[in-house]
């Protein structure tokens, strides 16, 4: 079986408005912020929502467009290698028969949109904008060659599928709303299992269908106190900490046979 | 109570790690085994990866085994020079468990051995333990004396050379069946994520006719020491212990494990066998479903270079 390979594309815009959002040409420009910049994880950190707002200006030659926008905002998490395996029955036993390695995919993928994506822009436009979990780049490496394949594909929409049911990856299309014709808002959740790291936003607003203006803005995970704490010392000093914890373990037991001693 | 595990990464809810600690606590206190083979499955099971589960759980493991070992030491049934020759061969069995573990890792079959060595291993010693519990109680029921093997009787493995003498436990055995059962150890506990206590302490009874008098206080201290080795080993390479993880479970297993020993010493030995011969089938049984039906979802998805 060969895959459909549609060869990897670096996700390079082509829109003067997107590469240089406050430029003259433009017509309209972005303002966005999110409700929170640095999210910290706590000992009782169970999830979260951040929120993002953002406002769309328009200078005099703008006036002219009277439709209405649509906006698609991408929340990409740290990037990271994954292995999707499919099992096989073989020998009358179930095992992990293949496998498919995918290269940086991002850890955490939210879209956001206003209205369902296939009315914001044409199938064309959606794919050279990865406006969708079906348009992202998700390179696998099969063999010697690195590709994305088509959206059907089975260990793509597997891959796609588990890390939704995870929480990880997310695809709303009615999450953004516009309060005003250009004052937006749009809400991010970070499931329980969040990934720690930077999270790049990338919001791209449409016009007719066609890129208007993009912008970018960023947040991060961190651990804080305790958590930083425990981590850290079991990145760096895995020795001192594996010795600690064994201590740790030690002075538990013996305490529980002084506590417990009956004879 | 939430509570976000630093290392595990994923928020779990204390009293019920609390409560599990404790559960396993009480089985590894009546039987005298460290329970491994219940807790590790357990941690999987509520999400936390396999790799962190096998790490924090090697630490549990030798705090509850210093309890248990520190009041066998008081009763005096410890038998050190077996311990220290078993440990041998076990250190070396580790390092080798470790290495293949590593490989499978990247060929991506970990998971199908550990499932393929909990069914034959557990399913093995279970079905003798609990054979042999049913002969017991039969035996008993029969009027006949309960103990029938006499700690005399010789196998060929106490025709081998390399005879050493192993005076806590009055016998005197070549130290070649004793190495490799630790090293048999050893590697499976690596693998498996348990102290294999469970395998040990039959091989010590049937194989090397130990008296049952020092078997769990010995099998105790070999715990004890490679678990200790394997939290340090475990930190120093894959960085995945979680100490929050490892005391919670901890607090709630030596507690558990005053409990367990209690109930332990109301319940007949025979019955006792029985129960744990059954408590093991029917993980590896658990094991065998498992890998023998379809599964729900054909796909996973794991982190290329990190857990499990």
């Amino acid at each position: 079986m060969m895959p459909h390979l549609r060869h990897a594309v670096a996700g390079l815009t082509l829109s003067l408005c997107g590469l240089f959002g406050a430029d003259d040409a433009c017509a309209e420009r972005l303002i966005v912020s999110v409700s929170n910049h640095r999210v910290t994880v706590t000992p009782n950190y169970s999830g979260e929502e951040l929120v993002l707002f953002g406002s769309v200006e328009r200078d005099d030659t703008a006036a002219a467009f009277r439709g209405n926008y649509d906006l698609v905002v991408t929340v990409s998490g740290p990037r990271t290698d994954m292995v999707t395996r499919r099992k096989e029955r073989r020998f009358g036993i179930w095992i992990n028969a293949d496998s498919r390695q995918f290269l940086n995919v991002p850890s955490y993928l939210a879209i956001s949109s206003n209205r369902p994506l296939d009315l914001v822009a044409s199938p064309d436009v959606r794919r050279r904008q990865q406006l969708g979990l079906d348009n992202v780049l998700l390179t696998q490496r099969i063999g010697t060659d690195y590709a994305d394949v088509v959206a059907s594909d089975p260990f793509r929409s597997a891959f796609v599928r588990l890390r939704t049911e995870h929480g990880l990856y997310r695809e709303a299309t009615s999450a953004v709303t516009f309060l005003t014709p250009t004052l937006f808002r749009t809400g991010i959740p970070l499931p329980a299992e969040v990934p720690i790291g930077t999270y790049d936003v990338d919001i791209k607003l449409f016009a007719n269908g066609a890129l208007a203006t993009q912008t970018q803005t960023a947040f991060e995970v961190v651990k804080v106190g305790f958590e930083q704490f425990i981590a850290n010392t079991a990145r760096h000093h895995g020795l001192a900490y594996g010795l600690a914890t064994a201590m740790m373990a030690l002075m538990t037991g013996w305490i529980a046979s002084v506590v417990f001693r009956r004879d | 109570m939430q509570l976000y595990l630093p290392i595990a990464d994923i928020p779990v809810n204390v009293f019920l790690i609390l409560a599990m600690g404790m559960a396993v606590g009480f089985v590894s206190g009546m039987f005298g085994i460290g329970g491994g083979f219940l807790l590790t499955p357990l941690l999987i099971f509520i999400g936390i990866s396999p790799a962190v589960a096998v790490a924090s759980v090697s630490t549990h493991i030798a705090a509850s085994s210093l309890s248990g070992a520190l009041s066998y030491w008081r009763k005096r049934s410890i038998d050190l020079t077996l311990a220290l020759v078993l440990l041998g061969g076990s250190i070396v069995g580790t390092i080798l468990g470790v290495l293949l573990f590593t490989y499978l890792r990247t060929l991506g079959q970990l998971d199908l051995v550990i499932a393929l060595s909990y069914v034959v291993l557990l399913g093995g010693v279970g079905t003798a333990m609990f054979y042999e519990g049913l002969r017991a109680i039969a035996r008993a029921r029969r009027g006949g004396n309960p103990t029938l093997r006499r700690p005399g009787s010789h196998s060929w493995v106490h025709g081998l050379p390399l005879k050493m003498r192993f005076k806590r436990s009055k016998i005197y055995l070549s130290v070649i069946p004793v190495n490799i059962i630790g090293l048999l150890i050893g590697f499976i506990g690596a693998i498996m994520g348990v102290g294999g206590s469970f395998i040990l302490i039959p091989a010590l009874i049937y194989v090397l006719r130990v008296p049952t008098s020092t078997v769990i206080g010995t099998s105790m201290a070999l715990t004890l020491v490679t678990m200790v080795i394997a939290t340090v080993l475990h930190a120093i390479t894959n960085h995945l212990v979680d100490a929050v993880l490892a005391l919670i479970l901890m607090i709630g297993g030596v507690t558990g494990a005053q409990f367990g020993a209690r109930a332990g010493l109301r319940i007949r030995g025979e019955h006792l066998r029985l129960l744990l011969g059954l408590l093991i089938l029917a993980v590896g049984v658990r094991f065998a479903v498992e890998i023998a039906i379809r599964p729900d979802d054909l796909y996973t998805v794991r982190d290329a270079g990190g857990a499990g």
